[in-house]
């Protein structure tokens, strides 16, 4: 089906294999000039992330889930042609008002922990409402709004777990912890392993299946290539289609941000979140923005971050090292899509000129 | 004292020898030969895709040659870049104008120069240029302001700033009106009498007779004709241009005795405002029954965009009363940007057609099934509906798009009424043959066909009756070549008595 | 009231110094027909560098630092976006990550993590003899760090460049046909190229100020949105440098608000102050988008 962003699989793979060779160089050389083991580095992020049952489940998977859920959340933007850089800001804004649900709802259960979630993934899509409609309304590009709104969003969990949402001591900045009883559950023998993780996987599915099956699916995925043809040929309200974009998109990141709490930190705090918004991209372009493809990437970056976890806490290498692999990774993706795609585009015209010459 | 002629024959203007050129992996030019003499107007001719443009661009440094030589005035040269070109006193205008819009016609002629620059001395310039090529230029206005005509104009008079004594012209008179084009075809016959030297790439006969010392033809990258003009007859050219084999009689313009059926596209006193808040249609009144093929006959910004989109349901009417189907098959002027999806397959193209009313599932099934029956009927050269938009050819790309847009699809019927825009635009002669045959087929079929082609030979050609456009409003003619000329440029009686645009 | 105005003023000019540096960087950036969301990742990379340079060799090996570490950065964008045609806002975005990270990682490795004690020299205020004189404007505009009187110069400059050269236009024509400037002779890539560069020297410039001017340290992620700013200023600017400047002083003015405040003995959470710029950029841009017009060809591949 349609993926504006890229297409290929592996056609050039040489191409591929150079960038990431340039990457693992540029890695090195980071070590290198931080003056760092490179074996000690392979060593801690390899016993934090896969090396072993706990660190597969409590690390790596406990990290994914946010990534499925904001990489999801980035999927369904980019498809609709919407440059949604705002899923930190809407993760923030879904943790802060699960949250806020969670603190203030008497009692416990299923049904509660579902307010929360929806809670969230409300907030997340009102805040992406509002790039949304600066958008519709005023023509704002929404790469910036939603840039600006992430700080927004920043400063304003750091307001409230020092305001209305501080723990009674006011000693720390963070909320009071949410109650046993809507916190999410965790999966038994699996360590911090949270059932957030089948909620992530069902989103996904349905969103895989909503782009593949379904006429909004295909309308999103239409506009997102050519506005323009899309209005034109198909009649599309492009304006409708792309509000529905930031709104879905926003419920998404939200929802993650809301899992987060009641499913892993059980409390708000500043720095919920270690960039999984900014992350979701990477995560969402490696996968070519297929959501199946998207497990498979979201746990990697899982992996990256709870390996850059185990460097820090092992081999004293900053945790900023991993984002900037991420980066790095990024950066290989949408530095080979062009590439990759031109080979593409030869590669069919030869065929073509084979069919016009029968 | 001149010496004979035949010990001191003058040097070429420019020779362009044994010029191979490949592109991924097709053959653009193969083995062509270009010799354009000092003073002459010399054309070249070929159907789109003849490699006219490609071996104007090896000509101008834009392309780099795989084998051959160029030599102007003689000597041999080597284009990296136009800059070299430009030195070499070779001027360019290109089919799709390259002026900034949004800068002045005095910037647009200071681009690529070197320095300060200096107001006065720009002024200076566009004022000694307008009194050189005889054209009213201003050195203030914005390019975007101007039409068409004035915008090539000024691409004239930008080549000739560096002194260009060689001006390449890139199908120049597709955008004009007769009577322009009249106008630029004249001024090139006294360009090239003050001993310079013209090419016009063109795929109009009219045009390269009327004005042309030699003539050269192409066909599929190779030369297959020059020659000079006087000694060359049409037959000859065009069986040069479309290769002997193909024979292609246009059928009869005149069945104009139209078969008046049901009123299917009506507009009445309707006005349409374009995205910048600027009228392009005013109080225009136009209906186009069943069976019909009306024409709309314009240069280009007349207001024929915005009422054929008024007239397809794809824009907002300010005022006025539009009676239209529910359905209406448009196919758009820039079908790559406005009609496909050129990264998705094509069954996913025709899916496009109803994408905004559709609900629940996507008719997939139906869709795959439908697809391989239009690429079969309309003769679509593609392996199948899987295959992306982008790799068909232009004319494949145009008729899938006619494809879906005429017949029936799994959700929607035959539309009633059909609107199409400049529907043969960069089509080769076999695929435009293939576009004027599906419309006469559409309406023999019982729909209302509106055409609007910047070709005024094209829309005689195919329709039934023909309205002029110019500056918003709409007026009836009788359908003769030179009123219907006059009445785009707005020169009839009744269409100087309208209003000028306010903008 | 001078003891108030006046230090608004200074706090305003002294904010405003970085934002209109990165800007008018941007605006060239621009023009030429880019957008650089790595003009973020380019000032934290002269924050840092300026580091490295003002530790190792004193001040003016701090601005080179500053300059280096902008240029490494805009240079990695140009190669991803002209050379590779990447698309140029995830890789302006994935630029930023990766400067954050890099910048994190070697501050760390190099200075240790508590970094705490780290002082670099500082640029000291320059007084203009005569100038600083003038009552309350004076000592506010007048005596700055020396970046603070290369923007008064460029702003100017940068916009007589632009209007009244041929480089100039050259670079509005990139920006708006990039199809026309490279027939009239112009090397729209090269043009595209010198801009990004010109705009990491002016990006890392500003992340030096920061340092070097102003906390006399470096902190992770100091840059703090301010090269998203600075893009968001361009827009506000109409990408014309005059229209920059008077953006940024609206900025500076908006952020010194807070220590104005602070010594009229007014209270509100500091947050209120911290998200003020971001607020203001989004309801800057919902007044001015649709009323300026971009360059034509602006984020559009070659």
């Amino acid at each position: 089906m349609i993926a504006s962003f890229t297409s290929s699989r592996g056609r050039s793979a040489w191409v591929v294999l150079l960038a990431f060779g340039i990457l693992a160089i540029a890695i090195g050389a980071m070590l290198f000039l931080g003056g760092y083991s490179p074996q000690a580095a392979a060593t801690a992020l390899w016993h934090g992330s896969l090396g072993s049952w706990y660190s597969i489940t409590s690390a790596t998977l406990v990290r994914a889930v946010p990534l499925m859920l904001t990489g999801c959340a980035v999927a369904v933007a980019f498809r609709g042609g919407v440059f949604n850089i705002g899923a930190e800001g809407q993760l923030l804004v879904g943790a802060a008002a699960a949250a806020a649900t969670a603190l203030s709802l008497p009692s416990g259960g299923a049904f509660t922990i579902c307010v929360a979630l929806v809670a969230g993934a409300l907030a997340g899509g009102a805040w992406a409402a509002i790039a949304a409609l600066l958008r519709a309304r005023f023509g704002v590009l929404e790469v910036i709004s939603t840039i600006m709104l992430n700080f927004v969003a920043l400063h304003g969990v750091s307001y409230l777990v020092r305001g209305s949402l501080q723990e009674p001591t006011r000693i720390y900045p963070q909320s009071s912890t949410i109650a046993d009883a809507l916190q999410l559950p965790r999966f038994p023998g699996a360590g911090r392993l949270h059932v957030g993780l089948i909620l992530a996987l069902i989103l996904l599915a349905a969103c895989g299946w909503i782009f593949r099956f379904t006429a909004s699916g295909f309308r999103l995925q239409s506009v997102g290539q050519s506005p323009s043809a899309a209005a034109t040929a198909g009649l599309v309200d492009i304006r409708s289609v792309t509000v529905m974009a930031f709104l879905s998109s926003g419920a998404l990141a939200g929802l993650a941000g809301a899992v987060e709490v009641l499913g892993v930190t059980y409390a708000l705090y500043e720095n919920i979140s270690p960039g999984y918004g900014y992350t979701a991209i990477a995560v969402a372009l490696l996968a070519d923005l297929d959501p199946w493809r998207i497990v498979a990437s979201a746990t990697l970056f899982g992996a990256l971050e709870a390996g850059g976890a185990a460097m820090q806490r092992d081999a004293n290498i900053p945790s900023s090292f991993v984002s900037m692999i991420e980066a790095l990774l990024l950066l290989a993706v949408v530095g080979t899509q062009t590439v990759r795609r031109r080979s593409r585009i030869d590669g069919i015209a030869e065929s073509d000129g084979a069919v016009t010459a029968t | 004292m001149t010496g004979s002629t035949f010990d001191l024959a003058p040097p070429l203007a420019l020779e362009l020898s044994h010029i191979t050129k490949h592109y991924a992996r097709t053959t653009a030019l193969t083995d062509a030969s270009l010799r354009v003499r000092a003073g002459t107007v010399h054309a070249i001719l070929g159907e789109n895709g003849a490699g006219k443009t490609t071996l104007m661009r090896v000509a101008y440094g834009l392309s780099r040659a795989d084998s051959g030589e160029v030599r102007v005035r003689g000597e041999r040269v080597h284009f990296a870049t136009p800059a070299d070109a430009i030195a070499a006193g070779i001027g360019m205008v290109h089919q799709h104008l390259t002026l900034v819009p949004a800068m002045t016609v005095a910037e647009n002629i200071a681009l690529g120069g070197r320095g300060l620059l200096r107001t006065t001395e720009m002024v200076r310039r566009v004022e000694e240029l307008t009194a050189r090529t005889g054209f009213a230029l201003d050195p203030r206005a914005r390019i975007e302001d101007l039409s068409v005509g004035a915008q090539q104009r000024v691409e004239i008079a930008k080549a000739l700033t560096r002194n260009a004594a060689i001006l390449i012209l890139d199908e120049p008179t597709a955008v004009l009106a007769p009577a322009e084009t009249d106008n630029l075809l004249r001024w090139l016959r006294a360009y090239a009498e003050e001993g310079r030297s013209a090419l016009l790439i063109t795929h109009k006969l009219r045009d390269a007779l009327a004005v042309a010392d030699d003539i050269t033809v192409l066909r599929a990258g190779r030369v297959v004709f020059s020659g000079a003009a006087a000694a060359s007859t049409i037959p000859q050219l065009t069986s040069a241009m479309l290769g002997a084999t193909f024979t292609y009689t246009p059928p009869p313009a005149a069945h104009r005795s139209a078969q008046s059926g049901l009123p299917v596209l009506g507009a009445e006193d309707i006005s349409v405002v374009d995205s910048t808040g600027r009228t392009r249609v005013r109080a225009a009144t136009l209906v186009v029954r069943a069976g019909e093929r009306v024409g709309i006959a314009a240069i280009e910004g007349a207001g024929q965009r915005e009422l054929l989109r008024a007239l397809s349901g794809r824009m907002p009417i300010a005022s006025g009363r539009l009676t239209i189907p529910a359905v209406v098959g448009f196919v758009p002027e820039d079908r790559y940007g406005d009609a496909l999806l050129p990264d998705g397959s094509l069954v996913e193209n025709v899916a496009l057609r109803g994408a905004g009313h559709r609900r629940g599932l996507m008719p997939w099934a139906g869709l795959r099934a439908l697809t391989s029956r239009l690429l079969a009927h309309h003769d679509v050269r593609a392996r199948n509906g899987a295959q992306v938009a982008r790799t068909l050819s232009g004319g494949n790309q145009q008729k899938l798009v006619l494809a879906r847009e005429m017949g029936a699809t799994t959700d929607q019927p035959s539309p009633l009424a059909i609107v199409v825009e400049n529907p043969t635009r960069g089509l080769d002669v076999h695929a435009t043959a293939a576009v004027h045959d599906r419309l006469r087929e559409a309406s023999a079929n019982g729909a209302a066909v509106l055409v609007y082609s910047s070709d005024l030979d094209e829309l005689l050609a195919i329709t039934t009756r023909v309205v002029v456009m110019f500056d918003g409003v709409l007026t009836e003619v009788a359908t003769d070549r030179r009123l219907i000329g006059e009445g785009m440029l707005g020169l009839n009686a009744a269409a100087t008595a309208t209003p000028a645009v306010t903008p | 009231m001078n003891d108030v105005l006046t230090p608004f003023l200074s706090a305003t000019i002294r904010t405003a110094t970085p934002l209109v540096l990165a800007a008018l960087g941007e605006v060239l950036v621009e023009r030429a027909g880019l957008i650089n969301l790595g003009l973020e990742g380019a000032i934290l990379a002269g924050a840092f560098g300026s580091l490295v340079g003002a530790t190792a060799g004193g001040l003016v090996a701090g601005y080179l630092g500053a300059i280096c570490g902008g240029v490494i950065v805009a240079a990695i964008f140009a190669v991803f976006v002209v050379w590779l045609k990447a698309d140029q806002i995830i890789t302006g975005t994935a630029i930023t990550l990766l400067s954050a990270g890099a910048t994190g990682t070697l501050y760390r490795a190099w200075y240790g993590a508590s970094g705490a004690a780290l002082r670099t020299p500082t640029s000291t205020p320059i007084a203009i003899p005569g100038l600083v004189h003038l009552p309350v404007i004076g000592p506010a505009l007048f005596a700055q760090p020396l970046l603070t009187y290369v923007a008064y110069l460029l702003v100017p400059s940068l916009a007589w460049w632009l209007a009244r050269t041929h480089t100039g236009l050259a670079l509005r024509a990139t920006g708006e046909r990039p199809d026309a400037a490279e027939t009239a002779g112009i090397r729209v890539v090269r043009v595209r190229i010198a801009a990004v560069l010109a705009g990491g020297v002016l990006g890392g410039l500003a992340g030096g100020t920061l340092v070097l001017a102003q906390a006399g340290t470096f902190a992770e992620g100091m840059s703090a949105g301010r090269g998203f700013i600075a893009v968001s200023i361009v827009v506000l600017g109409r990408w014309n440098p005059l229209g920059v400047a008077v953006a940024s002083l609206v900025f500076g003015a908006a952020s010194a608000l807070q220590f104005a405040f602070q010594a009229m003995g007014w209270r509100a959470p500091y947050q209120l102050f911290l998200v003020m710029p971001y607020l203001l950029t989004l309801a800057g841009l919902a007044g001015v988008v649709g009323r300026a017009r971009p360059p034509q060809s602006l984020g559009k591949p070659l």
